[in-house]
């Protein structure tokens, strides 16, 4: 086959085997878990059918909408204070061994503290309302961020680091001209894994203190053995945290298209 | 005229003790001379062409180009390194504008002669590429270029050709001469290759280890142009032959050593 007939027909397979496969996958696991619901007669208090799933959150599907962009929001919130803090942090971290050996007991403490426990002495500490979740959702996303932008301002070759002292650039130039676009790719990935942690930091901070939010109605939904929207509420969050991952993933490859070809992120 | 007086530099390892890099170095480079350093591995042939640039201060003795001493950087010296270390975010052109910008010193024809310099070394039209599109011999070319760029009067090359193949870097000596001759510069260049230093210098300085000091200075006897049908000159093989014995012992004792 001459090469320019066989460019659509291997993207065409390739389609088949990145998105034809893992659906067929998914729907095939889908119908098992019907199937096996209604075979065995399982209760619908302990596993609900797909489709029970389906009726009773779309019964309620206002509602829900309402919870979802109350976590959306408590997770990009959250997301963003964790770029704007992490950023600066990992400068700092790796300006001088005395930043370094002052700050990064201070971080590795933060991310000892289990942030369950912490969750309940924020919402005494913060009030309740939506900034102990930021707080949470902060905590648990920002550290591998942080890891990440120091590992990738440190991974810059020597060689370029002199080549901007033969020419004279200052501490600044060295930094946005040389250190931080090469730390890029390593900031996409420390942000891909951070945006899915978001999710997690702001359904635990929902379990402990909210009124809204689809952590919120997993714990009332339960509460009041209605498993199906708890459920739906888990598909939801999984989705969401699907579609933020890839969010990243596409502006890495729209802005940076250098770094998403690099090989430093080999996920994604 | 690059001057190098009874120059010593030591580095403290990370336990404390002390290695001499380099010992008493004395060496004068006229203008536009083209000047190898060759020597064994650790022999401070790198940390020499680091104290010429300014990078690291020397402890002991004076280094001055023109007659200023070296405390910095300077603006009329350019470096080129074993690897290209291009920044692989930047277009081929923007990588060789990049010292001008470092600098401040984009002018409304620097974009003309970044192009000139390309095409002077053969990549002409690859200059919107990215690095990771050019091959490692192409990549160094850039790297040249990039060196060239605010025109200095001295060039640091520290082992440019270490990480290309066997051919390309035939050609590249081929092509830095050509350069050379085109725009003459006063060249210091730090290699382990014998033969490119016989052939592209007009003086050969062989570097001893432990400390790092000079062993001899050799004059290469061969007219210019030079090109590689010179290797079977008796001046060439005498040259050559000069080096290695200095390097590995007359009675080549540590090359049966070495391998």
């Amino acid at each position: 086959m001459p090469p320019e007939a066989a460019a659509p027909a291997r993207r065409l397979s390739r389609l088949g085997q990145e998105v034809l496969l893992p659906t067929a996958v998914i729907v095939g696991l889908g119908l098992v878990w019907e199937a096996s619901v209604h075979l065995f007669d399982i209760p619908v208090y302990l596993l609900p059918a797909p489709s029970v799933i389906w009726t009773d959150s779309v019964a309620i599907a206002g509602t829900i909408w309402g919870h979802t962009l109350a976590t959306l929001y408590t997770v990009l919130v959250g997301f963003v204070v964790s770029i704007v803090i992490s950023l600066p942090l990992a400068v700092a971290l790796t300006s001088s061994r005395a930043v370094a050996n002052a700050i990064y007991p201070i971080l590795v403490l933060t991310q000892s503290i289990p942030k369950v426990a912490l969750a309940p002495i924020l919402v005494v500490l913060l009030g309740a309302n939506e900034l102990p979740r930021i707080v949470v959702t902060f905590l648990v996303a920002f550290f591998p961020l942080v890891i990440a932008i120091a590992t990738g301002l440190m991974a810059v070759p020597s060689e370029l680091i002199e080549l901007g002292r033969s020419y004279k650039a200052s501490v600044w130039q060295e930094l946005h001209r040389i250190r931080l676009p090469y730390a890029i790719p390593f900031i996409f990935s420390g942000l891909k894994v951070a945006v899915a942690l978001s999710v997690v930091g702001a359904v635990v901070g929902e379990f402990v203190n909210a009124d809204q939010g689809l952590g919120y109605l997993i714990v009332s939904a339960t509460a009041f053995f209605q498993v199906p929207v708890a459920f739906g509420a888990l598909i939801i969050l999984s989705v969401m945290g699907i579609v933020l991952f890839q969010a990243v993933v596409v502006i890495e490859r729209v802005l940076f298209p250098w770094s998403a070809e690099s090989g430093q992120n080999t996920i994604a | 005229m690059i001057e190098i007086g009874d120059v010593s530099k030591t580095f403290t390892t990370r336990d404390g003790s002390t290695v001499t890099a380099l010992s008493g170095i004395d060496l004068e480079i006229p203008d536009n001379q083209f000047i190898s350093l060759v020597g064994p591995s650790g022999c401070g042939k790198s940390t020499l062409l680091r104290l010429v640039a300014g990078l690291v201060p020397a402890d002991a003795g004076r280094i001055a180009i023109d007659g200023t001493a070296v405390r910095e950087p300077r603006r009329e010296v350019g470096i080129v390194f074993q690897n290209a270390t291009l920044l692989p975010w930047a277009s081929i052109v923007e990588n060789v504008l990049f010292p001008l910008k470092i600098m401040h010193a984009m002018r409304p024809d620097s974009r003309d002669r970044a192009h000139d310099l390309l095409r002077l070394v053969g990549l002409g039209g690859f200059e919107d590429r990215e690095p990771r599109e050019l091959s490692g011999g192409m990549q160094q070319r850039a790297a040249i270029c990039r060196a060239l760029i605010h025109d200095p009067a001295i060039l640091l090359m520290d082992e440019p050709f270490g990480a290309l193949d066997a051919l390309t870097r035939e050609e590249m000596s081929l092509e830095l001469l050509r350069i050379w001759t085109e725009q003459p510069k006063t060249i210091l260049f730090v290699t382990h290759a014998i033969t490119e230093a016989v052939l592209l210098s007009d003086r050969v300085v062989v570097m001893s280890p432990r400390p790092g000091r000079i062993d001899e200075i050799i004059d290469v006897p061969l007219p210019r142009p030079r090109s590689f049908d010179m290797e079977g000159l008796h001046e060439f093989q005498d040259c050559a032959q000069r080096i290695r014995s200095l390097i590995f012992g007359r009675s080549g004792r540590r090359l049966a050593g070495a391998a």
